[in-house]
């Protein structure tokens, strides 16, 4: 069965075709491409990415114009269906503020852009994106931002702790983040953001090949549905 | 009518831009800043049509982000009164 996944595309996205190939490399078959301004995605689909870039200029604040453009209705509405939605990066930033992760990602605690490669721990294994990887295991993937500095109230990332939300944490300093906190989950597991970019650590030349677990799992996990 | 809306980072978030201002304020010989907070001012040109709760709703759902934000509007003129 051929996978079916979709590459949203805002005006101001830059790692929509990145993030294409990651998925046709991983899964044999190429993602639909869908433009923001579109109401309707592809029927029947497996697999949502919101990629990473500057979408909008990062007018007002990042991820928050791209939010509120017509698509992300149907993407709320297929990720409230159990659809598979992983953002990176300005996708992360569009997730939080479309409110189907919590949080907000604030400028970088040391006011600069950081980009380079950064080490990851593994804190779930369990969930659909992260299955293909070890509990507490390192992995490298590249990060580039400006505004990855994680932030939500003490109650919020209580709760985020306790049920095993926190997908991912930085093991160096990277941004400021809240608990290091580099990725997160929302409460059904179908949804994953990450500020770090899998995608960029899929093929040997990239450097490294430490995302390209995430992808197949996801292959796989509906390949076992 | 002109309506000002003022967004500020909640207390307790940390403003690094404030910070990097105070840092530079600093740097450049003003003593006496205890602190800086950067917000932003967002300047709305609106119908007398337009209420309270519109402006609220618009703060709500777009102008602020709730988890980090507050915002405060200031109407420029007196509201005129909305049957």
């Amino acid at each position: 069965m051929a996978f079916r996944s979709a590459v949203i595309t805002f005006p101001g996205s830059n790692c929509d075709r990145d993030m294409a190939v990651a998925l046709e490399k991983v899964s044999g078959t190429a993602p639909f491409r869908v433009w923001h301004g579109d109401a309707d995605l592809p029927e029947k689909l497996d697999f949502i990415a919101v990629p990473g870039g500057f979408s909008y200029g990062d007018y007002l604040r990042s991820g928050a114009m791209a939010a509120r453009s017509p698509i992300m209705n149907a993407v709320i509405d297929a990720a409230g269906k159990g659809v598979p939605v992983l953002g990176v990066c300005n996708g992360f930033q569009v997730l939080t503020e479309s409110g189907l992760l919590p949080g907000a990602l604030m400028r970088n605690a040391s006011q600069n852009f950081v980009c380079r490669t950064v080490p990851l721990k593994v804190e779930n294994s369990q969930s659909l994106f992260t299955a293909g990887y070890e509990a507490g295991e390192t992995i490298h993937i590249p990060v580039a931002h400006h505004d990855g500095n994680y932030f939500a109230d003490e109650a919020t990332l209580d709760r985020l702790e306790g049920e095993g939300r926190v997908a991912f944490r930085y093991q160096d300093a990277v941004n400021g983040s809240q608990r290091d906190i580099a990725g997160v989950l929302n409460a059904a597991g179908n949804v994953l953001g990450m500020m770090p970019h899998p995608e960029r650590a899929v093929d040997e030349r990239h450097g490294g090949m430490d995302g390209w677990a995430l992808f197949e799992n996801a292959v796989n996990a509906l390949a076992k549905a | 009518m002109k309506v000002h809306i003022h967004v500020s980072l909640k207390p307790g978030v940390l403003d690094s831009q404030g910070r990097a201002i105070h840092h530079k304020l600093e740097t450049l010989g003003f003593d006496g800043v205890n602190d800086v907070r950067a917000g932003k001012l967002i300047e709305l040109d609106v119908d007398d049509s337009v209420t309270d709760d519109d402006l609220d709703a618009m703060c709500q759902k777009l102008l602020a982000n709730m988890v980090i934000e507050n915002y405060r509007i200031e109407r420029q003129e007196p509201a005129k009164e909305n049957a």
